[in-house]
């Protein structure tokens, strides 16, 4: 049953680097803007410019 | 189906989605409704952006013509709005109210491919900002500006812009103290577990590092995340009062101190869990309570109104200046739509000042040489000289906000605190009287373990959750009506208000729906010949008129000429056509209205263009809902609407006309010694005054990122009849917190029982506390969702 010891230093420790993930993520401002990603994600990618279409056909 | 789509997106503007008028732009098979929207989609198409409509259909925006930016050429203006610089590259946010849409997003994202020299841009969508870092040698910062103007994102840049706010911060640390007292509670309430189950003599081993694990959580939970609850009591006892932190903290201490106790000296397990718990659900009610909408300001005053710089003479030469620069004796060159900053007296040129937003008044007046203009006025018409006389910020109308008299906040008490007094003192009595009765039976281990469960167990927990609860609900119905109010403090004031005055141009009014209408006479040769003429100038009211026409060809006309602010002359095959100003007509006139567009052509009157402010729709039905208030009418503007008013109100209703906002202002104060409970309904900056010194003030607005001044509360114009629900449903909001408040009585009843005899255990109280909580929220919630209902608000 001594492992428990162990094991429960360990989960302490697990929860503190959670925790300091967090607050990290949070003072670097992760979380300032929660609104615009979501929708920044949606745009589609810039059609491939002609050239390399052309290329591609050609090989 | 697909039909009927073209036939939709063939009548709109593809750029804006206005109306087109009978003749339009055209380019490719697109159709445009002014080159404005066209120059904006050759700009596009030109730098490969078109995928700007392919995201929504007409995402643009008119244009509103053009700016005077020469200010951003002024090192010192820059290095105030620069938020960083270094070496080649700054970066700098602006606010652009235009942002609508993902398309906006975008665009403003792909800056860079109209000009290189935008290293990147990032948009804030919910507050309307855009963050952009550029190489300041290769572009100006005025360029930069004029660059988005183009594209129709024009930023507002106003003097608060200098004066950046952080009023983030506090958020910021309350979310960390969250945080942290989250992860005491779960560690704690992991730890707690072998303890409720009872723990067999295997387990017995750990019991103590698991009591001193608690103890080691409760540290930063009592002394990291409480440390307001103690700050606060200990200030309100210096000052003689007793508010809800008092307890609270009082509470704190002691499952602290009776945790550490049980702990070091191996006696029980202590309250760890019921200490993180309180903690945790505490800082949920006082997160819920700051919530706020960080997309609209309420603390805007006439900083965000004022422009950041003004254009001043020097030895004969124009040399833009910042605002705070100005002193008195200053030369001023205000141009046409320009505003005036400073109290001054106009020197050289004919000012037609549209002192709307300072009196209410809403035709433009005519000020002669030698007098004085106030500060708030906005010319219309040619550029004049003024000489400064105020510093802006001892001006007339920044005055008012520098009043020394208004309400003091720190008098307002809301439901919680006054009550939180008498809570405070019946339980020391109880927790007193258990002491002495354990005492004198001596049994001092018992009088001690009462007293502490007492007042664990009487905790004012429920107290400090419900009012957030309930009254952050009640938000969030409102905010789904349109109507966005401040914070939660702000709907107790709104419940208890027994007085209402409105302001009359904007409040009861609606410039949205400004209807044009013509006194006269116009056969349809005219009508084309008048709209030949409107077509060429960008004067909104131009535009206006030239919808209101609705022709469907135009004459090419010469000799073209526009007199800024007072109207338009030219010539259409040997007519002689003039609009605009009585002042501006070749021939002297007698007529009813001297305001409006007059028509002349060839020296024959014609008739006049009428902008007719409309009536808000409803109100009849509004002021009859509204009979349990005394209401009353201060309107800026001239007594012509006196038996309109007349007819919408009852007799007891006082109107008042031609109010100055200091007028205003006093009435407020007035009305409030004599006390009331006054909420003000206005929208411009002459209300700001008393919207400030009202008890609930109310700025009404068409849109909402529009200009509104400081105030609790921001209605959107066509919600104006939801008002009396808005107040019901308040008023049902206190009547919600006062049951839950006999809830929790009940419940504490039950655990004072127990606590009185010395033998609580942990166990119960960890229990109770999570039990009442979660009635009470539960309760708040679905009976505010029942009372939004039964007032017909969801």
């Amino acid at each position: 049953m001594n492992i428990l010891y162990f094991l429960v230093g360990c989960s302490v420790l697990m929860a503190l680097v959670f925790l300091g993930a967090f607050v990290w993520a949070y003072k670097t401002g992760q979380n300032d803007d929660t609104h615009t990603p979501g929708i920044r994600m949606l745009f589609d990618d810039e059609i491939a410019d002609e050239k390399s279409e052309e290329d591609h056909f050609s090989s | 189906m697909e039909d009927q789509h073209k036939t939709i997106t063939k009548a709109i503007c593809y750029h804006c989605g206005e109306d087109l008028p009978k003749v339009k732009y055209q380019i490719e098979d697109k159709d445009f409704c002014c080159a404005g929207c066209l120059g904006v989609f050759k700009i596009l198409s030109e730098n490969n952006l078109c995928n700007y409509y392919a995201y929504n259909n007409n995402p643009g925006q008119q244009l509103k013509g053009e700016s005077h930016l020469e200010y951003l050429d002024e090192p010192k203006i820059i290095a105030q709005l620069l938020d960083y610089k270094h070496e080649n590259s700054s970066i700098i946010t602006f606010y652009i109210p235009a942002i609508h849409c993902s398309s906006c997003i975008w665009l403003l994202e792909h800056l860079y491919k109209i000009n290189p020299a935008i290293f990147s841009s990032r948009i804030d969508f919910l507050k309307k900002q855009v963050t952009i870092s550029f190489n300041h040698d290769e572009i100006s910062l005025r360029k930069l500006v004029e660059t988005l103007d183009q594209i129709g994102y024009e930023p507002l840049i106003s003097l608060q812009d200098v004066v950046k706010e952080h009023s983030n911060s506090i958020d910021k640390a309350l979310v960390l103290k969250i945080a942290v007292a989250g992860f005491c509670m779960g560690n704690v309430m992991l730890f707690s577990f072998p303890e409720y189950f009872g723990l067999s003599g295997l387990e017995k081993q750990f019991q103590s590092m698991f009591g001193w694990l608690n103890l080691a959580f409760s540290i930063p939970a009592a002394f990291y995340c409480g440390k307001d609850y103690f700050t606060s009591a200990l200030t309100s006892i210096k000052h003689k009062h007793i508010n809800l932190d008092t307890p609270l903290a009082l509470i704190i201490a002691v499952l602290f101190l009776r945790t550490v106790f049980e702990v070091v000296f191996s006696i029980g397990p202590g309250f760890a869990d019921t200490l993180t718990g309180l903690v945790f659900l505490l800082l949920m009610g006082k997160w819920l309570k700051q919530r706020t909408y960080h997309h609209i300001s309420f603390d805007r005053d006439y900083r965000s109104y004022f422009p950041i710089a003004v254009t001043t003479l020097q030895n004969g030469r124009e040399k833009p200046v910042s605002i705070n620069e100005i002193n008195v004796g200053d030369r001023l060159w205000i141009r046409n739509s320009e505003l005036v900053p400073a109290d001054s007296i106009l020197m050289k040129g004919d000012a037609w000042m549209d002192m709307s937003f300072v009196t209410g008044e809403s035709e433009p007046m005519h000020k002669v040489l030698g007098e004085i203009i106030y500060a708030g006025g906005r010319q219309t018409g040619e550029a004049i000289e003024l000489e400064v006389i105020k510093p802006v910020s001892q001006s007339y109308l920044t005055g008012l906000w520098n009043n020394e008299h208004y309400k003091n906040n720190s008098e307002k008490q809301n439901f919680n605190d006054s009550v939180a007094k008498y809570f405070s003192l019946s339980v020391f009595l109880i927790a007193f009287s258990a002491t002495a009765y354990w005492l004198f039976q001596h049994d001092s281990h018992r009088a001690w373990s009462s007293f502490t469960a007492v007042i664990i167990v009487a905790c004012p927990c429920v107290l400090a959750l419900s009012t957030p609860f309930t009254l952050s609900a009640i938000l969030s119905v409102f905010d789904k009506k349109g109507f966005y109010v401040k914070n939660t403090d702000a709907v107790e004031e709104l419940a208890k208000c027994n007085t209402i005055i409105f302001d009359k141009t904007g409040t009861l009014t609606s410039s949205e729906n400004a209807e044009i209408r013509f006194s006269g006479v116009l056969n349809k040769e005219e009508s084309i010949i008048v709209a030949s003429l409107m077509r060429n100038s960008v004067h909104p009211l131009s535009r206006h008129i030239l919808k209101a026409l609705n022709v469907d060809q135009f004459y090419s006309l010469t000799d073209y000429k526009e007199v800024v602010g007072k109207g338009l002359t030219a010539k259409i095959d040997n007519h002689h056509i003039y609009a605009g100003h009585l002042s501006m007509l070749p021939i002297g006139i007698q007529t009813d209205s001297e305001t409006g567009v007059h028509i002349v052509i060839d020296r024959s009157y014609k008739g006049y263009f009428e902008i007719k402010q409309q009536w808000r729709l409803g109100l009849t039905q509004l002021v009859l809902k509204l009979q349990k208030f005394s209401l009353q009418v201060l309107s800026g503007d001239t007594d012509k609407d006196f038996w309109i008013l007349k007819s919408i109100f009852s007799n007891s209703t006082k109107i008042r006309f031609r109010q100055s906002p200091h007028q205003k202002l006093s009435s407020v104060i007035e009305l409030q010694h004599a006390g009331n409970r006054v909420m003000m309904l206005g929208d411009g900056l002459n209300d700001a005054g008393a919207l400030k010194q009202s008890d609930f003030g109310i700025a009404i607005t068409d849109n909402i990122n529009n200009f509104t001044p400081g105030c609790d509360a921001i209605l959107k114009g066509n919600s104006l009849n939801y008002l009396p629900n808005f107040i019901q449903l308040s008023k049902d909001g206190l009547k919600i917190i006062k049951i839950s408040f006999a809830i929790a009585i009940a419940y504490n009843c039950i655990g004072i029982y127990y606590a009185v005899q010395g033998t609580l255990y942990p166990l119960v109280a960890a229990v109770l506390m999570p039990i009442s909580t979660i009635t009470i929220i539960s309760f708040t919630t679905l009976a505010t969702r029942w009372f939004a209902r039964k007032n017909k608000l969801i």
